[in-house]
């Protein structure tokens, strides 16, 4: 029961990521796709810890984390760096 | 006792990604780069809260590294949200009902 429950969350958070995706390869602004990368992360982040929860090794907490910690701040340099106007 | 545990751990987790869904679905439908900002971020903090909370109830002996994530997430999450926003206002993104109150304040505030 419990694993047919997270069977379906990853169906839906897979979904969720191939939506994001979407708008990160559309676009249209540069923002627009900066936020599709900040999404993607996070999902991508919670694969990490359902990984982590199938496995039963705590260790795979620490690479979310890690990947948590290097998506933000790819995702600060970059809306820093936009912030002087895009093209 | 423990499969109990697992199985509301597993339900909280379920919500979480339908929230995690829900913030990729605004992200595709929402029509301009504030509200895909404002669907994309609020949306995925709340679903990836849940996750973690859901991760905690099926594995108790986590909950240290699960409440550290937790922490980053809460503190990461509107910070970077916040930033974007800020660098959609300054790189001159439009709204969709072209109304800019920000801008009429004569200073960029934000």
């Amino acid at each position: 029961m419990a694993d047919l429950l997270m069977f379906f969350g990853f169906v839906a958070a897979a979904a969720g990521f191939f939506l994001a995706l979407y708008r990160f390869v559309v676009g249209p602004r540069a923002v627009d796709r900066v936020v599709g990368v900040d999404v993607l992360t996070i999902i991508a982040m919670t694969g990490i810890l359902l990984a982590a929860l199938i496995s039963g090794r705590e260790i795979y907490l620490d690479i979310a984390l890690v990947y948590a910690l290097l998506s933000f701040v790819g995702v600060i340099v970059t809306a820093r760096f936009l912030e002087g106007g895009e093209q | 006792m423990t499969a109990a545990l697992t199985l509301v751990g597993a339900l909280i987790f379920l919500v979480g990604t339908l929230f995690l869904f829900f913030g990729g679905l605004g992200l595709f439908r929402m029509p301009d780069t504030y509200n895909r900002i404002q669907a994309g971020t609020k949306a995925v903090t709340l679903g990836t809260l849940l996750t973690l909370l859901g991760a905690a109830f099926m594995q108790p002996g986590w909950w240290l590294k699960l409440l550290l994530i937790a922490m980053f997430v809460i503190f990461t999450n509107p910070l970077s949200s916040q930033v974007l926003a800020r660098a959609a206002h300054r790189a001159k993104v439009a709204s969709h009902t072209g109304v800019d109150h920000l801008a009429e304040d004569g200073e960029d505030l934000a």
